[in-house]
């Protein structure tokens, strides 16, 4: 195995930057940890902040293990090596009638990735999180050992690393369920919700809601059309539904996304734009009121189609703040941070709200029955963080959490209060990984590593 | 459907094109070192819907396999329409300036032993009738440089043998193309620092396969650096040995 490049690398905010040393496997035999020093893997660079970059030890870039290792036709049941990305899966398995079972909002994930961050897609409040769909791990431990887990084996490891954040071993393998579709075509449809209050019944009730849902919020509005929306729905299309278009119902468009060549200027993004995107966005969007079949790409993964929109942002990049609240509180607490959001003058270009389903049995999962709100800031400088970190508070006040996934600067003292279940979680990696190995610039952040004298805290 | 052989399959460009192959149904003969990975990209391939795959452990510096390894695959797809000579390695030039033993070694795998491939393959496919053969070549081949003139002296060679070939075989129907691949983030060149100008493996691979489809004669991959070949090539040398390239 070739180690030892130095490279700058970040997450996909851009922020914050860590100069690292990174090794790049090209298969699984090739595999090897250093004698010591901290590990951490990074797929495809998709999570938002720290998560995926250490500016101590060793990156691993788990890219050239993408292989294929079965495929069950009757069942749907899949097994790849942790580097394969959901748009290799889509490639390979839409043509065949197969489609992920959960799937984030990009598919420039590995799957290793999306198992470590227990991603969700747009149906979580029907179907979960991507870990419930998955029946089994291959992981490499820190001291070398390869071991099997699922829900019904090993299942402590399992569930400690479905959201684990990479921290408690490598993943090397996964096994995971894919759904039967008829067609590569989504039949969907827009709604506008005046405001939040709507927007919340909404996504709640039978005459809205679909096998996927969520809303895009216009969060420049204020006052009474505070929280104001388009709740986007759509499922996978029957045959009927697409019946007389041309081709085949299974077909996959080969788009090459548009790739950004350059950082546009930190100024590009501003409250300006970000209005007149939101509302020009509000208005074309929200005529799209009755029923129309669009093709998975554009449904489920609009953004992937300018291939690094994160450049957007220019160079000093930009912070997501997806948090969630439970649902007694939720549509006061992301109302809250919706008017304090506003306040503060800051546009989000992106405001996605959605309802969550029951959480699963990771104890840092991040969904859970509930609803959530995705930002996406401009890194602007500490006023920003100051921002987030009231935001924080909101978020706490209403039993809430934040996606760590998606953080570069969460305190840790609030960690553990957002996730109560962090000592279950603590014990498991003392146990698989008593001396810290597994560890990015997040987990040092967040104290997520085992204290050495013997006891986690 | 088309019979489809891969020498040096484990290369990450070549896996991403197979894959592309393999998406199409294609019947495929895979040729790799090494046994495991081998293995687990014919896995994979499989799993995607190719036709067939079949593979063979060979080390490309035994010439002496080179005519059992025509042999077999041309028996198992009974008939070969593609092959894709993709194997290589990235020489060390600061070790080769010092020794010519690596330096040679870096020919044998890099030239030596893609010309002794081209030649049997070359008279199979001229005696079919049909064929494409596509050969990985590099940038690195179209300038000598200070930094990589090892390497680029054995595509250098290749380009020529190609040039020849192409000429030669192309009466009968045989079309010969020279994959010019400009730079790629895989394990080979993991230590580079990488700038705009590099691109991942399905890139290289989707400009590769289309290559192969349209039946180009010489083709760049990514295309641009064709363009920047051409600006390279234009020097004049009097300049050109004064750069730090």
């Amino acid at each position: 195995m070739t180690t030892g490049a130095r490279q700058l690398i970040s997450g996909w905010g851009r922020y914050p930057v860590a100069n690292a040393v990174v090794s790049r496997p090209a298969c699984l035999d090739d595999v090897t940890f250093p004698a010591d020093g901290p590990l951490i893997c990074r797929g495809e660079g998709r999570s938002y902040g720290d998560a995926a970059i250490s500016s101590q030890g060793l990156v691993l870039l788990t890219g050239g293990l993408k292989r294929l290792c079965g495929f069950d036709a009757t069942t749907g049941v899949l097994v790849a090596e942790a580097g394969m990305t959901i748009g290799d899966i889509l490639k390979t398995f839409v043509p065949h009638g197969w489609f992920p079972a959960v799937t984030p909002g990009t598919k420039h994930v590995s799957l290793g990735g999306a198992v470590a961050a227990d991603v969700h897609g747009k149906n979580h409040h029907r179907d979960g999180s991507l870990g419930n769909h998955v029946s089994e791990l291959e992981l490499i431990l820190a001291d070398g050992s390869r071991l099997r887990c699922g829900p019904d084996h090993n299942a402590e490891l399992f569930w400690a690393t479905v959201g684990g954040m990479g921290l408690t071993g490598m993943i090397t393998k996964v096994t995971v369920r894919l759904v039967p579709i008829e067609t590569s075509y989504v039949s969907a449809q827009h709604f506008k919700a005046p405001d939040l209050e709507t927007a919340f019944r909404w996504l709640d009730d039978r005459e809205h809601d679909d096998q996927y849902t969520v809303a895009w919020i216009d969060c420049l509005s204020r006052g009474r059309s505070l929280g104001r929306s388009i709740v986007i729905r759509g499922h996978h299309a029957r045959r009927d539904e697409v019946a007389g278009r041309g081709g085949s119902a299974l077909s996959v468009k080969a788009r090459e996304p548009y790739h950004m060549s350059m950082d546009l200027p930190g100024f590009v993004v501003n409250p300006l734009s970000v209005a007149v995107f939101n509302h020009l966005y509000y208005v074309v969007q929200g005529r799209k009121s009755r029923p129309f079949v669009v093709d998975y790409d554009q449904f489920f993964y609009p953004l992937d189609i300018v291939g690094n929109w994160n450049r957007l942002y220019g160079k000093r990049g930009f912070l997501q703040y997806q948090f969630m609240i439970p649902e007694r509180d939720a549509e006061e607490g992301v109302g809250r941070v919706l008017e304090r959001l506003a306040g503060s003058r800051r546009a989000s270009f992106l405001a996605v709200l959605k309802r969550f389903g029951p959480g699963n049995p990771g104890p840092l999962s991040f969904p859970d029955r509930g609803y959530t709100l995705a930002l996406d800031l401009p890194m602007t400088g500490p006023d920003v963080l100051d921002l987030l970190d009231e935001l924080d508070d909101v978020v706490l006040k209403f039993g809430g959490r934040v996606y760590l996934a998606k953080d570069a600067r969460l305190a840790p003292e609030r960690l553990r209060s957002m996730y109560p279940r962090l000592d279950d979680w603590l014990r498991v990696k003392h146990v698989v990984d008593p001396g810290g190995r597994f560890s990015s610039d997040l987990s040092r952040r967040l104290g997520l590593n085992p204290v050495p004298s013997g006891h986690p805290r | 459907m088309r019979k489809i052989l891969i020498v040096g399959a484990a290369s990450a460009i070549a896996f991403e094109t197979a894959r592309r192959f393999a998406d199409n149904g294609d019947e495929l003969f895979l040729v790799a070192r090494n046994r495991d990975r081998l293995e687990a990209i014919a896995e994979d391939l499989r799993g995607r819907g190719a036709g067939r795959v079949e593979t063979l452990v060979l080390d490309v510096l035994d010439y002496e396999g080179h005519d059992r390894l025509l042999a077999l695959a041309s028996e198992r797809l009974s008939g070969i329409d593609v092959a894709l000579i993709a194997h290589g390695t990235l020489p060390d030039q600061k070790v080769c300036e010092s020794s010519f033993e690596e330096t040679r070694r870096e020919l044998e795998i890099n030239a030596l032993s893609v010309i002794s491939l081209l030649t049997g393959l070359g008279n199979y496919f001229e005696k079919q009738g049909h064929g494409t053969l596509a050969v990985f070549s590099s940038v690195a081949g179209d300038r000598g440089r200070q930094s990589n003139y090892v390497y680029g002296t054995a595509k250098a060679a290749v380009n020529v043998f190609l040039q020849g070939l192409r000429n030669r075989l192309h009466r009968s129907g045989v079309r010969v193309i020279t994959l010019k691949i400009g730079r790629v983030d895989t394990p080979m060149t993991v230590g580079f620092t990488k700038d705009p100008s590099w691109v991942q493996p399905d890139r290289a691979a989707a400009g590769i396969y289309r290559a192969i489809h349209r039946s180009l004669d010489v083709a760049y991959v990514p295309w641009f650096w064709r363009i920047i070949m051409l600006v390279l090539r234009a020097i004049p040398e009097k300049l050109f040995k004064r750069l730090r390239l």
